[in-house]
């Protein structure tokens, strides 16, 4: 079953073009990681899905409605698709738990004590249970990051999408969010990762894309694609990733 | 120079008086001028080309001429314009209202554009709406830097309402202006004045600083 649905989809920033003509379909389930050179559109990709970017031509659909279908239906995808970003953006003025638990309650209309528990759940689950009391300003950027992925995860999403999620992130707090993010894929979220972590791509990765010029260059295994670069530009790409 | 400070005793009641008009000026003035400079500040921040354009208008305007111009208009040109006549405390009042209005909504819109987009993508991605988005994460982040330049506002207009002497508010100023007429007892009586004046400016700064200190600004 296909989650999300790039039909000709192009995007451009005035004269601009950062998507040229996208035609992709990720099935529920995936793993897609997609990776490219600084300006390649990797990010303009994933931010189109959420209609964090408007998408100047084609169609894009996901989850069976068209982000072209107005604001009310936008904020429906939004509900299904959560996304982590690389600055985490965590609410300052809000807890761990009141920013896990932001969403149920304000998106999804739960009460106080619903959207607690949720919230405490999944702080739980990524780790952060007892965390829960402090602000982000208290807490390590991987454990902002986490709970940045806790807040996307409690309105119950169909797809999580992350944008560069480790990017920011001191080497030995890289690991504690990749971790979770393997423990996602592997209880069979649907995802969607621009990255660096190669390793990370190989052993989660179902699917990887290299992007350039706004356009999808590679389509292809993790593992196939970054043993056997099939592509000049991308085997170069990844000796500078390395 | 002989001063005779009795004076100030003896009008004492009179001065209070003003006094308390002046604070019924500013404060009425300036719940409408938070009002409508809010108002004025998001169709700025967020409103569409034409809201937009109906904001800075009106800011450039008030911003552009002097309040001692501004309440005048209202006080007499307005009758002439529109047959719309107003007592010297409306006009008074809504002449704070206009024109600390401009200037807050300025103060408001710089606020709101401080916090980062990064937090208001946050919002939109998890599916609020944008009004919600400004109302439950903007809002509260931007109030906290709203403060000490509101302050700066809440003193300037308060000062401002004794420009309205012209217009025979009366007043702290001009029930200054009065006393001093009767009884030529200029140092006593300014003196008096700006003391009074002191303490009403200085109980605000406290306020504001008590409300900052309570708050994270962050």
């Amino acid at each position: 079953m296909s989650i999300i649905q790039f039909r000709q989809t192009s995007k451009h920033f005035g004269a601009l073009k950062v998507l040229d003509r996208v035609d992709l379909t990720i099935d529920e389930g995936e793993v897609v990681v997609l990776i490219g050179p600084s300006g390649s559109g990797k990010s303009t990709l994933l931010r189109c899905i959420n209609g964090l970017e408007t998408i100047t031509g084609g169609d894009l659909i996901v989850d069976g409605l068209s982000v072209k279908g107005g604001a009310r239906q936008l904020r429906e995808i939004r509900q299904e698709a959560g996304m982590v970003f690389q600055q985490f953006n965590l609410f300052p003025q809000l807890t761990a738990l009141e920013n896990v638990a932001f969403g149920p309650r304000k998106v999804r209309g739960l009460s106080r004590a619903e959207a607690q528990e949720t919230a405490i759940d999944l702080l739980d689950k990524v780790g952060l249970a007892e965390k829960a009391n402090h602000y982000p300003a208290e807490l390590s950027g991987g454990q902002q990051q986490r709970v940045a992925i806790a807040r996307a995860l409690a309105v119950k999403p169909k797809v999580m999408l992350f944008d560069e999620p480790t990017s920011a992130l001191d080497p030995e707090l890289k690991q504690e969010v990749l971790n979770v993010m393997r423990r996602l894929a592997a209880e069979g979220m649907t995802m969607v990762v621009v990255t660096h972590e190669m390793a990370f791509a190989k052993q989660v990765g179902t699917r990887l894309i290299f992007m350039e010029h706004g356009k999808i260059a590679v389509d292809g295994n993790p593992r196939e694609v970054i043993d056997t670069p099939p592509n000049a530009r991308l085997k170069d790409f990844l000796q500078h990733v390395e | 120079m002989e001063t005779d400070w009795s004076v100030v005793i003896d009008y004492m009641p009179a001065l209070l008086a003003g006094a308390k008009t002046t604070i019924y000026i500013t404060v009425l003035g300036l719940v409408g001028g938070l009002l409508l400079g809010t108002i004025a500040g998001l169709m700025r921040a967020y409103g569409g080309s034409v809201l937009n354009a109906i904001a800075f208008a009106y800011i450039e305007l008030i911003r552009g001429t002097p309040i001692v111009v501004q309440v005048m208009f209202l006080y007499f040109a307005l009758p002439v314009l529109a047959d719309i006549r107003i007592d010297p405390m409306s006009a008074a009042v809504l002449a704070i209202v206009v024109n600390a209005g401009a200037y807050i909504a300025e103060i408001v819109r710089g606020a709101f554009l401080s916090i980062g987009k990064g937090l208001s993508e946050a919002g939109l991605a998890i599916g609020l709406p944008h009004w919600k988005v400004l109302l439950y994460i903007v809002g509260p982040l931007a109030f906290r830097r709203l403060i000490p330049p509101l302050g700066n506002q809440f003193i300037v207009s308060l000062k401002d309402t004794s420009l309205f002497i012209v217009i025979g508010v009366g007043e702290l100023t001009r029930t200054g202006q009065e006393i001093m007429a009767s009884n030529f007892r200029a140092v006593e009586i300014w003196s008096a004045v700006a003391v009074i004046y002191l303490i009403m400016t200085g109980s605000l700064t406290l306020v504001l600083r008590t409300i900052e200190r309570r708050m994270k600004i962050l």
